[in-house]
């Protein structure tokens, strides 16, 4: 714990081309960029499978199946392949958000699947009813009825993306995963210490604000939401699990 | 494929060694879990916070708490130790939240019914409740199990050698043979533990079978 104030209150640890300020800035670059793509990739998929429900085996399996793939081989595997075909800092970057893009990619599948797949059939059924389109049900119904489970995806995703990003780090990619393998070379107890607290913080911090988010996003008339409280992992219906990169 | 033929001792004992670091933590994250999850049904109050200060264990990346375990539980560096402790952290903050709602799922009537029978509290737990939810406690058993067999890799970066080694070493010379053979193992070894513990869940719960067929 000394060690880690003294690693904090140093002002030269700070700011720099190697400050924590320019880490931070980093890590949050990767993740921000990582969720992008990720969202772009999985959100409409989901929320087509869960729409037409067609493909609910695929999805069991890919989420399955990816996650059981390890993610720093993974890592190491696409700076090697996709490396040598890449100029300059982009063979190490492109690479590591390629790897983490298909770590986010499970959970938020999944959450828009079920989200969508979870919304009370009266309610698709009165849509329907009233005379709305296929796509208008999906729009004005099924979407905003599938964001409470659908943010529960973006958020386990956010907390893998920030967790996991520190071991890009390994194939000289900036970010705080620096503090964490720089440290460890040189036995700096302290830097490592800092890298260590400074992710558990940051990824504390894209969660309180993605739920500030769900709270100012999710209709008034879903909440609470005790579905989201007492779902239990189950195989037919992936949830959106954490788990830790 | 010939470094692979070449290396098959090698593989095999770095596959050994992973499967050991990787379930291990499951077994003792099991056994904390249990009676945590055990608080957080029966005193409800409880459940928040021990779900969330589970929970807050997720946010800590994996390669952070290898490497500052030694420093918490006074080990070396590349003590085996620290992985399996940190791994058994990572265990547990999944399967409390499993356990508290896998029990809380149990039919009141049933319970009632055990209580009728004469059944005491710790029996009633230990031969009605806990039986009926290890459905639900083994499907979070299961992601636990998959999320642990990836992450031991990433104890390769601070040197403690198990299939992780292989990307390291592979990584450090430009060579893709060891990586591939070492991702192909992992996701063999997550299947063989999700394929155990799911043939381990039926054998516990015959019933549920029993129902199915009728």
């Amino acid at each position: 714990m000394n060690l880690l104030l003294e690693y904090l209150g140093d002002p030269a640890h700070w700011t720099g081309a190697d400050g924590l300020l320019r880490r931070i800035a980093e890590h949050l670059l990767y993740t921000a960029i990582t969720l992008a793509i990720a969202a772009l990739i999985a959100i409409p998929l989901g929320l087509w499978i869960g729409h037409t429900g067609r493909g609910r085996v695929v999805v069991v399996n890919i989420v399955n199946g990816v996650r059981s793939v390890p993610t720093l081989g993974l890592l190491f595997l696409a700076v090697l392949l996709l490396g040598p075909r890449l100029p300059g800092d982009i063979a190490f970057l492109a690479p590591s958000i390629f790897v983490l893009v298909v770590l986010a990619i499970p959970p938020l599948l999944a959450g828009a699947y079920a989200g969508v797949d979870e919304v009370d059939p009266q309610a698709r059924d009165a849509a329907r009813g009233m005379g709305m389109s296929p796509w208008q049900v999906l729009v004005r119904v099924e979407i905003p009825c599938a964001l409470p489970l659908l943010f529960g995806g973006l958020r386990s995703a956010a907390l893998q993306v920030v967790a996991t990003a520190t071991i890009a780090a390994a194939v000289s990619v900036g970010g705080l995963g620096r503090l964490l393998i720089d440290g460890q070379a040189v036995r700096d107890y302290g830097q490592m210490a800092t890298g260590a607290v400074i992710v558990g913080v940051l990824a504390l911090l894209v969660d309180a604000l993605l739920a500030l988010v769900q709270g100012l996003v999710v209709s008034p008339g879903l909440k609470p939401v005790p579905a989201l409280r007492t779902r239990r992992p189950n195989a037919q219906h992936p949830e959106p699990a954490p788990q830790a990169g | 494929m010939t470094w692979f033929l070449d290396h098959v001792p090698q593989v095999w004992s770095l596959l050994v060694t992973h499967a050991v670091l990787a379930a291990l933590p499951l077994l003792l994250g099991l056994l904390v879990a249990v009676p945590l999850g055990w608080l957080a049904r029966r005193y409800p109050r409880l459940y928040p916070p021990v779900v969330a200060v589970t929970g807050l264990l997720y946010t800590i990346p994996s390669l952070a708490l290898f490497i500052l375990m030694p420093l918490v539980i006074g080990t070396g560096i590349l003590d085996p130790r620290n992985v399996v402790v940190a791994l058994t952290l990572y265990t547990v903050a999944l399967l409390v939240r499993t356990v508290a709602d896998g029990l809380a799922a149990v039919p009141d009537h049933v319970l009632q019914a055990a209580t009728a029978m004469g059944i005491g509290p710790l029996r009633r737990f230990l031969a009605v409740e806990l039986p009926l939810a290890v459905p639900v406690i083994a499907s979070g058993l299961r992601v636990a199990a998959v999320s642990n067999v990836s992450i031991v890799s990433v104890a390769a970066l601070i040197g403690v050698p198990q299939l992780g080694s292989l990307f390291t070493d592979g990584f450090a010379r430009a060579f893709l043979d060891p990586i591939v053979v070492g991702i192909v193992a992992s996701v063999l070894l997550a299947a063989a533990f999700d394929l155990a513990i799911l043939a381990g869940s039926r054998a516990l719960t015959p019933w549920v079978r029993a129902r199915g067929a009728r």
